[in-house]
């Protein structure tokens, strides 16, 4: 079991030149709300994707089509498993689906609750996706544990407190640990940066992004925050509702909106 | 005698039916929690309904009733439910583990072997191991049906955290013929070698969470550990008191009000039985001298 999760880094790298993740005219109906409509891109081995757009346009819905948490009224995602196949999530069973999502992809919470356990140590936090699949070394556990605090800049003496006892920008720090430890390829973020302070936020994007780089992550970031969207992605996908209006390289996207839509987003957010 | 105005044991034929269809459920998948229609019976929860109602359908004319609470016959909830079934099936009962054949049980599993042909009950008051740390039933349903477990060693790694060594020293999880994890019940985890290849058929009711589940005889148990924190029984270091018994778990007894205490056997049974076989301990001799 453990050798589907013991990728080494080389192997990431290796087939950039095909798409890690395909989604094909995605579209999620809730009643008469059209949440999300035809939504398609694809995103390559280590590459950082941003979805942005106001509130109610339909990132969150689409994030969680995208990692199998909810089934698309029409189209489909797939995803290029680590043997190298292409599979239509829609076909995988659910143990195969459960193993994606906790070994293969990661997928941080805008509330920490919603990702960690609160009541259990950090440490065990960080272990419940090895001794998920497998480990059974309680040394090896807590070594490999406060390897990753380390690595997201926490105190490894704080290894055996409750997230509970952690601040916000711990938390989110905590879930990212707790997601990478089995080394996934895609991490799904959504709002990763919601609810922090200014100076909280600026140091989490800073760790994410080298913790991206290092590892050749591929990532989904949904945010609201033009500033998130341009420090971490890319390339952009603009959703007004429930539609892609607008996509390019982030640095394009961003500093030469050509729909206006992107054009009054980019100016309320970021005033020249 | 049976009263007349009772049914054999209490419950009516439609749901003695309807109990042992679940209970065939439950040994034909080890470890498995089977729902069932749990019934009120005439006694509170915490006097283990589930394990009453189990004992009342697998019951015969013919059979011989023990009753065990903490280990011994003798505690009110012992007697009480005992009582029960004499009044309600007129069935034989015993305190004997060897001339027993159903034993219903709270917290212990007797010391002495149980031999084939013998059936154990446990009242469990919660069936759910994935319950401390995954309230979410719908949540451990999945887990279970996926066997998904690293959530068990979640709470060993915690122990290890907190304590040093596995603290958990009760209700200890096991894995059960290789493939379900299940709650022993609240018996002390020096018993959970007891359940593994064991001769008699075990079965364990919850009446207020409505499950029921078994071990089969001769079926593989398995304590959960870590490979760098095996499991290990624990027992007081001490002979019991009374019959000198090295290998039996013992209940610690308060003797005086100035901290006196003594180490017993918890199985009552047991430790008589040795005591008639002539083993002695350190307080067994006045014991006996004030009996005779
Ligand atoms: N479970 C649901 N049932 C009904 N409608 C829903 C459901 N989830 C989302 N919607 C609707 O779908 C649309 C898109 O919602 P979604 O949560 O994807 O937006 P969002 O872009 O993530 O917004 P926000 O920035 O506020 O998080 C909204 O109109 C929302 O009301
Ligand atoms: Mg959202
Ligand atoms: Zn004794």
């Amino acid at each position: 079991m453990l050798d589907r999760v013991s990728v080494s880094h080389d192997d990431k790298v290796a087939a950039t030149d095909q798409p890690l993740l395909i989604a094909d005219g995605l579209s999620k109906r809730y009643g008469r709300i059209d949440a999300c409509r035809g939504v398609s891109f694809e995103l390559y081995p280590g590459e950082v994707l941003a979805i942005v757009g106001e509130s109610g346009s339909g990132k969150s819905t689409l994030l969680q089509m995208l990692s199998a948490q909810l089934a698309p009224s029409a189209g489909r995602v797939s995803y290029r498993m680590r043997d190298g196949v292409l599979r239509d999530l829609a076909a995988l069973g659910e143990a195969e689906r459960r193993l994606l999502l906790r070994t293969d992809w990661g997928f941080v919470h805008q509330d920490p609750a919603q990702g960690l356990r609160m009541a259990v140590s950090a440490g065990a936090n960080v272990g419940e996706r090895l001794m998920a699949i497998g480990w059974n070394h309680y040394g090896r556990i807590r070594d490999t544990a406060s390897d990753w605090l380390q690595r997201v800049e926490i105190d490894t003496s704080r290894i055996d407190d409750a997230p509970r006892t952690y601040s916000g920008g711990m938390r989110q720090r905590l879930q990212i640990a707790r997601n990478l430890v089995t080394g996934p390829r895609l991490v799904f973020m959504d709002e990763p940066t919601g609810g922090l302070d200014v100076s909280v936020q600026a140091r989490l994007l800073d760790l994410v992004r080298s913790l991206v780089t290092e590892l050749g992550l591929a990532a989904i970031v949904v945010t609201h925050d033009l500033a998130v969207a341009r420090l971490l992605s890319h390339r952009i996908l603009v959703m007004k509702s429930g539609r892609v209006i607008e996509t390019g390289l982030t640095d394009q996207v961003l500093d030469d909106p050509r729909e206006p839509y992107t054009q009054l987003l980019v100016s309320s957010i970021l005033p020249a | 005698m049976i009263e007349a105005s009772y049914n054999f044991a209490y419950l009516d034929e439609q749901t003695k039916r309807m109990i042992r269809r679940a209970i065939l459920k439950a040994i034909a998948i080890p470890g498995y929690q089977v729902p069932f229609a749990s019934r009120e019976m005439p006694m509170p929860y915490g006097w283990g309904t589930g394990g009453v109602q189990v004992t009342a359908s697998i019951l015969g004319p013919d059979d011989t009733l023990k009753v065990i609470d903490q280990g011994s016959d003798d505690t009110t909830n012992a007697i009480s439910i005992r009582k029960f079934f004499a009044k309600t099936a007129g069935v034989a009962t015993t305190t004997s583990t060897p001339a027993a054949s159903v034993i219903q049980t709270r917290h212990r599993i007797p010391e002495t072997t149980l031999h084939e042909g013998q059936v154990l009950v446990y009242q469990v008051p919660i069936p759910e191991p994935l319950r401390f740390l995954e309230p979410r039933e719908t949540e451990t349903r999945r887990m279970h049906a996926l066997a998904e477990y690293g959530l068990m060693h979640v709470k060993l790694y915690e122990d290890i955290a907190k304590f040093g060594h596995i603290a958990t020293s009760y209700a200890y999880p096991v894995k059960v013929a290789g493939r379900y994890v299940m709650d022993p019940s609240p018996t002390p985890k020096f018993d959970n070698p007891k359940m593994n290849d064991c001769a008699a058929l075990q079965l364990f009711g919850a009446g207020r969470e409505k499950r029921i589940y078994a071990i089969p005889p001769y079926t593989q148990v398995v304590s959960l550990d870590f490979e760098d924190h095996p499991f290990t029984r624990y027992r007081q270091n001490a002979p019991c008191a009374l019959c000198g018994a090295e290998d039996s778990y013992l209940d610690e007894i308060v003797t005086d009000d100035r901290g006196g205490r003594m180490f017993v056997c918890s199985d009552t049974d047991y430790c008589e039985g040795r005591r008639a076989q002539g083993h002695t301990g350190t307080e067994s001799a006045p014991m006996e001298a004030a009996d005779a």
